[in-house]
């Protein structure tokens, strides 16, 4: 037995490895899709992701379900922490909910594919560069997709600006509307108290071509985080003026204020 | 059947293997003349081959005296090849001259051979590229100007004489027994280089598919641009193992430090000018051409890696 199948057989239990072989995905037949996503590669992920789920940040999600089973979703979510955890936690959630799992694929920021094995690792585990035209195909493919509308103006906030929402942009609603995907919202709180930041180093991250670059402590904080999902949202396909189209964007995001005010009255502490 | 009713077709770049498959999937049917501007090929009695430069006046005489109904172009140096000026003179000048005579001599099915490397190695590609994307592949790399500018020359052809039917078709890596080009080189060899940390995704045709492909391209007059590729995927490093390569990891960060080492090395199967499409992927979406040409590749992932595997010494 080689070392890679004993480290399989330790990390992956086949319960989990079957779990998710019956997540049914477009894959071809060496286990890949177009984006990356590799099916041997999401396995070692889940079954670290578990531990970090339910041992590290302790996630108490609520309304998974009402993620709809099949047919093309869009779960637009609050952004902050600056890393992308709470992309990981929200997928994993649906991704092991009890029944009809499905394996959603969360938009990254683009210097992503950039960054040596980090870009590729991100990909394997289902995460696509965020450009509109993998939205929208994957919408097409009855995918699942997490978007943050925030994008960077909500990872990158400060602590002091914590569970405020950033502008949101338009985008996933042109997509939800043409694709007739269904929109869930999701109010995620724990994910700002993870990297509290202090403030942000603009010159630094100009020089290392990031988006951003925090002043906080070098760990991520186990604070206690709590998903929220709310019943779904449809939006018909008319042709509307963008004035409309930021109405409706305006509906979700009030949506998620919600979910976070909810989320934020249930959590009895921090950690 | 009476003899007149046969197609007669010209056929370039037959010096290739891609070139020959074609050959033989035609040669019942159609009377074919074969040229290739690098060497003349023996293609049997039937088939009358040339070694010609498509911008020398001689080649015209073959226009005149074979009175062909189409043409499939298929001669490209690739990118590896000689110089940027000889391949600018070969690929781009020299498919002017082609298309301007079947032009003149009223062919009516014309078939391109480009490439998907026109698209470029971005790193803000999204995957599953449709045939309306730009084309970025100048912006990284003049060595990439002559695919692109064959495929802007052929497209103004397209648009400018509709009567030429002109089909310009972009494949994925081409792949198989005979093919010469640098990624088949690369998945034949005991050792191949990798960008550390970077293994984008990439498709691959089966030689013997893309030989289908065009016959059922040229087959059926419908004018435009169209991706050639499977519904497969797989990561670059992983192809590697699977062709049983040992890969050989090149310090990829700051970018400046692989395209010294690679322009240090020379290596004609990993240019430093394509460094990008082994860094980032340029995923193309097939499926337009399959339900076009009703075109459906036989030959998985598996069968190919497997030749390569089975196949370590030079083909």
């Amino acid at each position: 037995m080689s070392l890679a199948s004993i480290l399989k057989s330790k990390l992956v239990p086949t319960e989990l490895s079957e779990q998710i072989n019956r997540i049914r995905k477009p894959i071809g037949s060496l286990g890949y899709d177009p984006w990356g996503y590799n099916n041997e590669a999401i396995k070692y992920g889940f079954s670290l992701t578990r531990h970090i789920y339910e041992k590290y940040f302790r996630v108490e999600a609520s309304g998974v379900d009402s993620v709809p089973a099949e047919g093309p979703v869009l779960i637009i979510a609050n952004h902050s922490g600056q890393l992308p955890i709470d992309g990981l936690l929200i997928g994993y959630a649906l991704a092991s909910r009890k029944d009809k799992p499905r394996m959603p694929r969360a938009m990254i920021e683009r210097f992503f594919p950039t960054v040596p094995y980090l870009g590729n690792l991100l990909n394997e585990v289902g995460a696509v560069l965020g450009d509109p035209i993998n939205c929208a195909k994957m919408l097409a493919n009855n995918e699942a997709v997490i978007v943050f509308p925030e994008g960077v103006r909500g990872s990158g906030k400060l602590y002091q600006d914590r569970y405020q929402l950033k502008r949101f942009g338009n985008g996933f609603m042109h997509l939800a509307m043409k694709y007739k995907a269904t929109i869930v919202p999701v109010g995620v709180v724990g994910c700002e108290e993870t990297i509290p930041a202090i403030a942000n180093i603009k010159p630094l991250a100009k020089a290392l071509g990031i988006p951003y670059a925090p002043l906080a402590l070098p760990v991520v904080l186990p604070a206690k985080v709590h998903l929220n999902f709310g019943p779904p949202m449809f939006f018909d396909d008319r042709e509307i003026p963008e004035e409309q189209v930021t109405d409706r964007v305006e509906q979700v995001k009030g949506e998620i204020s919600k979910l976070i005010d909810k989320g934020l009255s249930e959590r009895k502490r921090l950690f | 059947m009476s003899k007149q009713h046969r197609p007669r077709i010209l056929v370039t770049g037959v010096a290739g293997a891609l070139a020959q498959q074609v050959i033989d999937r035609l040669r019942d049917h159609c009377d074919l003349v074969a040229v290739d501007f690098r060497e003349q090929v023996y293609l049997g009695d039937d088939i009358p081959s040339y070694c010609i430069d498509f911008n020398k006046r001689v080649f015209e005489d073959l226009f005149r005296r074979y009175k062909f109904d189409g043409v499939i172009h298929l001669g490209r140096i690739m990118s590896s090849q000689l110089t940027r000026m000889r391949r600018y003179n070969a690929n781009v000048l020299g498919t002017q001259k082609l298309l301007d005579l079947s032009h003149k001599y009223g062919i009516r099915r014309v078939v391109v051979l480009s490439t998907f490397h026109v698209y470029g190695a971005v790193a803000y590609n999204p995957a599953l590229i449709d045939e309306e994307a730009p084309l970025k592949g100048v912006g990284l790399s003049a060595d990439l100007v002559d695919s692109v500018e064959l495929e802007n020359l052929a497209n103004i052809y397209l648009w400018r004489y509709p009567e030429l039917n002109i089909t310009i078709l972009r494949p994925c890596n081409i792949v198989g027994p005979g093919v010469r080009n640098s990624i088949s080189t690369l998945l034949a060899s005991e050792r191949a280089p990798v960008l550390a940390g970077f293994s984008p995704m990439m498709q691959f045709i089966h030689i013997d598919d893309m030989a289908d492909a065009i016959v059922l391209a040229y087959n059926k007059p419908r004018r435009g641009v169209f991706n050639v590729a499977p519904d497969d995927w797989v990561a670059y490093q992983h192809a590697l193992k699977l062709c049983g390569c040992q890969r050989l990891p090149i310090p990829s960060v700051p970018p400046l430090l692989p395209k010294l080492i690679l322009r240090t090395l020379n290596l004609r199967s990993f240019p430093s000018y394509l460094m990008h499409f082994f860094k980032y992927p340029v995923v193309i979406d097939g499926r337009a051409f399959a339900r076009e040409f009703a075109f459906t590749p036989q030959r998985p992932l598996k069968e190919i890696f497997r030749f390569y595997r089975e196949n370590k010494k030079p083909v």
